[in-house]
């Protein structure tokens, strides 16, 4: 067997290793010396299948986070486009969960996706729904649980957000054209004028929700999940939107499995 | 739940890659399967369905922990945040198996999603073993290292691959798991005979097997260049070197990986039973072994 050429050319591993990286993000760095084939030689091929490997792969799972904007932009497009992403913002940790939430900010800027204005809040509705089920385990607040609250304490009340739960508020109907491209979904004409809608991304137990948020309830769930009380957060809501319904929005926040908990004071916590 | 907790060891029988498609399959099916190994990173979340399918797939059959991501190879320090998360995640699932891969993955800031090969070199031994030391310190418990699949070869190495793994094995006390289709690979790759390679192999060491699939590709001089896709099928003359294999060692643990293009159960579970067939085949040898 014939493995080695056992004449060490003594590159020191830390240099060797900054060029193999810098090689690999950058499809138009010459490949480092010393990096060969059974003859010895240099094979450009060979290192190919390692940068492949990482931009490939990184797109692809860009792909299995995105599925939406990948069915919008098309597969081409959407190679393209993952693969510019993956060079500017490559992953920083072997956290490949995490991977990918700079995407949404990266459309928006990438021109030639400049024609599809609602395209990053679509990747924002994803790239939530990703969040929500890696998301910590929490029991949601069962909707009699407030029932035993007294009136005049219900505006200092103080709801936990459950864990999982993200807010994704658009100038356009980017929830309706995700639904459109996600599995079952059927594409069909979107008026982008129609005005914008908001999505609340929660997975109270083993599967992920996205539902649309009445108006003035984005503005009523940020504020809660900021730390003010229900009054303070009614405001907001009714500030964001005089058609903002408290009544309504809370019971339906709650049936959605919103909250974890509550607090009406230091000793009524629950 | 299952009546009586399944215990942590292994057993030299087939196991299977877990993938998120065939999670159902197997809680509703009940395969008889001797194991199932998932990628630890996939498991990194705080909560979740994989954590939810996972426990419930453990309570039913024994895991082995194969990470993906730690680096070992690399010349700067381990993360030890990822550390502390295999060691968090030894410790919820009682894993039979763990292991990581003689790689290199990270640099400086940057994750380089792929398992990058590493010069043969002393720097590169000491500082592998350094690494192995530290995961065997940090989680508490032995960990398997695999050989590569490898594209290139590095002009600095002074050692061949064998004798760096056996080294590498002798300074730390790993134990060893043995891709034989990297073998097959890297032997392809780098023009070796893949059976000496087995042969020379510090195979009493060896604690798990894997196999997978690989795509023929071939390099600027037209030569045979195969890729370690695990996107099909074992080859059939990876087979052959498993065979060759189990008949010196005995049964191990053995591992089909497919993680790209994943089939349905019912393909996977035929490679799986294709695996057994050698080992259940080779259990007089394993048995004769073990009384001599």
């Amino acid at each position: 067997m014939s493995q080695t050429k056992a004449k060490g050319s003594g590159v020191p591993l830390a240099e060797r290793q900054a060029d193999f990286a810098a090689a690999i993000l950058d499809a138009g760095a010459p490949i480092p010396k010393g990096l060969v084939g059974p003859d010895g030689a240099p094979d450009a091929r060979r290192f190919a299948v390692y940068r492949n490997n990482v931009v490939a792969g990184l797109s692809e799972s860009m792909k299995i986070t995105f599925p939406a904007v990948a069915r919008i932009v098309g597969e081409e497009f959407f190679q393209a486009m993952a693969r510019a992403y993956v060079v500017a913002d490559p992953p920083r940790s072997p956290m490949l969960l995490e991977y990918g939430s700079g995407f949404p900010d990266f459309i928006e800027r990438f021109p030639p996706a400049a024609t599809l204005p609602y395209l990053a809040d679509v990747a924002r509705i994803e790239n939530a729904w990703k969040e929500a089920f890696h998301a910590p385990e929490a029991a949601p607040l069962p909707p009699a649980a407030l029932a035993a609250i007294a009136q005049d304490q219900v505006a200092a009340l103080r709801l936990r957000l459950h864990p999982s739960v993200r807010l994704v508020t658009s100038r356009y109907p980017a929830l309706t054209i995700w639904r459109m491209n996600v599995d079952g979904g059927v594409p069909g004409p979107v008026d982008l004028k129609a005005g914008g809608e908001d999505a609340l991304v929660v997975r109270p137990a083993a599967n992920v929700e996205v539902r649309f948020v009445p108006p003035g309830g984005a503005a009523f769930v940020r504020r809660l999940g900021e730390g003010a009380a229900l009054g303070e957060a009614a405001n907001a809501g009714l500030a964001a939107s005089e058609a903002f319904d408290l009544s309504a929005s809370l019971a339906g926040l709650i049936s959605a499995g919103v909250f974890s908990g509550y607090e009406l004071g230091p000793e009524q916590a629950a | 739940m299952a009546e009586t907790p399944i215990p942590p060891n292994v057993p030299s029988r087939a196991g299977v890659g877990l993938k998120p498609q065939h999670y159902r399959d197997i809680l509703e099916g009940k395969p008889d399967v001797g194991f199932f190994e998932v990628h630890a990173e996939n498991y990194m979340g705080a909560g979740g369905p994989p954590h939810r399918y996972l426990t419930a797939i453990r309570e039913r059959y024994p895991l082995s922990l194969h990470g993906v991501g730690l680096s070992i190879g690399a010349d700067r320090p381990l993360d030890r945040e990822h550390l502390l998360r295999l060691k968090a995640l030894n410790e919820r699932y009682e894993p039979g198996l763990f292991s990581e891969h003689l790689a290199w993955s990270t640099h400086d800031t940057t994750y380089l999603n792929d398992l990058l090969p590493v010069p043969y070199t002393e720097e590169t031994l000491a500082r592998v073993a350094d690494h192995i030391d530290e995961v065997q310190e940090t989680v508490g418990r032995q960990m398997l290292l695999e050989n590569p699949s490898t594209y290139l070869a590095f002009a600095e190495s002074t050692y061949p691959e064998i004798d760096f793994i056996a080294e590498v094995r002798k300074r730390t006390g790993c134990g060893l798991l043995f891709d034989v289709n990297n073998v097959h690979v890297a032997s392809t790759n780098q023009e070796w005979d893949p059976v000496a390679y087995v042969d020379a192999y510090p195979l009493e060491h060896v604690r798990e097997i894997h196999l997978g699939g690989h795509a023929p590709e071939t390099d600027e001089a037209g030569r045979p260049l195969l890729i370690d896709t695990h996107d099909r099928e074992v080859a059939d003359i990876v087979w052959g070197l498993f065979e060759h294999t189990i008949g010196k060692t005995g049964p191990l643990p053995t591992l089909i990986e497919w993680d790209a293009d994943v089939p349905d159960w019912p393909t996977l579970k035929a490679e799986a039973e294709r695996a057994e067939a050698v080992l259940v085949a080779n259990e007089s040898e394993g048995k004769r072994r073990a009384a001599g």
